[in-house]
């Protein structure tokens, strides 16, 4: 597992390390068991602050993706690759037809980028708020 | 190196530290702290006193006024730890080969790495029987670091040290640079003018201007508290509504205006607001001398009383 770190799109390495890690666990590249690169590996290969990187495994481990072995490094505690959420997946399947009515309707990519971020946001932004609400509710 | 390394011991407590040349002052009333395991950058103009600074901090130059200590001794004392000090220079014997010169610092330094001083010189696949006076420069910045690194040192001070490196070559011994210092816990300061070259590498910033202190802290610290607002401009100047923040630097440019501020509070108005990425953080800085210094609390020199000896009075 390497990371690439791009140092001109504005997001904080750590996140990009948080970023990637997740990518990797729902992608399969990363497996419960295995073992992340040290801080030292990453600075060496990648050129990255050693904290910027310990950093990074602290919010996985807060999130209880991974979590570290003293004196043998980090690693990883649970996957996140679900099978509805696989390219051979029915939902998939769904999306790829939509883009494509989307193209013959003359959308430009731009166009369906901004629809799609905008479904997005009107089902997570107020779906996390429900969940807060019910979490908050059932707590009493 | 949880959070010890947050609040935990100083590398480096200067207070009001002064170096005043024939020609006036390089450097005036300078204060600040640097806590150990830190990798840091040293910001500033030509002519800052960057280069006088980490002189200081080696044991080179005795300070006109003030103090510093290294791990809470004076600079150069036994207490003070092992510091290794890059000059831009980069002083090796012509005459010597590079075998000759590794060996030279496993002669002069108890502790000494002769694996990690030879890694770093196979890297760069400088052969050791050359002569040091026949390398490129940016071989011989590699033997030096060789040196500096395998010196063990618990304080690294590095003035410029990739100015004379291609890109790979800079990219591959930051990479060393930084694992070496992952591995040993080593505190690093380095001056650079390459702003590019801080992102990512540093996580704690001190920037130097006409010879004090302008802002030091840790960087994401640093870049929290503060935003960058763009708007439409209000008459020939920026919105009435936006002036209770601390400004830093504004600019306009047609009827948009761009500010760097340190809001109190969150500013909400008609315009848009970001978190400035580190080369604009620096940048609004280094152009705006004027601007409020801002030295936040891991970077604040602690109780005179720990230091150790009072400081010189000035004058």
């Amino acid at each position: 597992m390497e990371f690439r770190i791009d140092r001109r799109n504005g997001v904080p390495a750590f996140q990009q390390i948080v970023q990637q890690t997740k990518q990797a666990l729902r992608l399969g590249v990363l497996v419960p068991g295995d073992r992340l690169p040290t801080a030292k590996d990453v600075a060496e290969v990648s050129a990255v602050n050693p904290n910027t990187t310990l950093k990074a495994y602290r919010e996985l481990e807060r999130e209880g993706l991974v979590e570290p072995r003293p004196g043998k490094g980090t690693f990883v505690r649970r996957t996140l690759a679900r099978p509805s959420a696989s390219t051979d997946s029915p939902l998939y399947g769904e999306l790829v037809a939509w883009v494509s009515r989307a193209a013959e309707a003359g959308l430009e990519q731009e166009d369906v980028a901004a629809l799609v971020a905008s479904a997005m946001e009107k089902q997570y932004a107020a779906g996390t708020e429900t969940a807060a609400t019910t979490t908050r509710s059932t707590g009493e | 190196m949880s959070n010890g390394m947050y609040a935990g011991d100083s590398a480096l407590e200067a207070h009001g530290l002064g170096m005043r040349y024939r020609r006036g002052w390089a450097l005036k009333d300078c204060s600040f702290r640097l806590p150990a395991g830190r990798i840091c950058g040293l910001v500033g103009p030509n002519g800052a006193g960057k280069t006088t600074l980490l002189s200081i901090m080696a044991h080179v130059l005795e300070p006109t006024e003030g103090t510093l200590s290294v791990f809470g001794a004076a600079p150069g004392s036994v207490d003070s730890g092992r510091t290794s000090f890059l000059t831009q220079e980069k002083p090796l014997f012509r005459g010597f080969s590079v075998a000759e010169t590794l060996r030279l610092g496993q002669e002069l330094n108890p502790g000494w790495d002769q694996r990690t001083a030879e890694d770093i010189v196979r890297a760069g696949d400088v052969p050791f029987d050359a002569k040091i006076g026949t390398l490129s420069g940016g071989q011989r910045t590699r033997v030096a670091l060789a040196l500096a690194l395998g010196k063990r040192p618990d304080l690294l001070l590095l003035d410029e040290p990739m100015s004379d490196l291609d890109p790979v070559a800079r990219k591959e011994l930051t990479g060393t640079l930084l694992a070496e210092a992952a591995e040993h816990g080593t505190t690093v300061l380095m001056s650079t003018h390459v702003l590019a070259e801080l992102e990512n590498v540093c996580d704690y910033l001190v920037v130097l201007s006409g010879g004090g202190v302008r802002l030091a802290g840790d960087v994401d610290e640093l870049l929290s508290v503060h935003t960058m607002v763009t708007g439409a401009k209000e008459g020939e100047d920026l919105p009435a509504s936006l002036a209770h923040h601390p400004l830093v630097e504004s600019r306009i440019s047609g009827r948009q205006f761009t500010a760097l501020i340190r809001p109190d509070s969150p500013a909400t108005g008609p315009w848009e607001t970001d978190k400035p990425s580190m080369e604009e953080l620096l940048l609004a800085y280094l152009r705006s001398p004027d601007a409020l210094p801002l030295i936040t609390p891991t970077a604040q020199a602690q109780d005179q009383d720990q230091a150790y000896n009072t400081r010189t009075v000035a004058a």
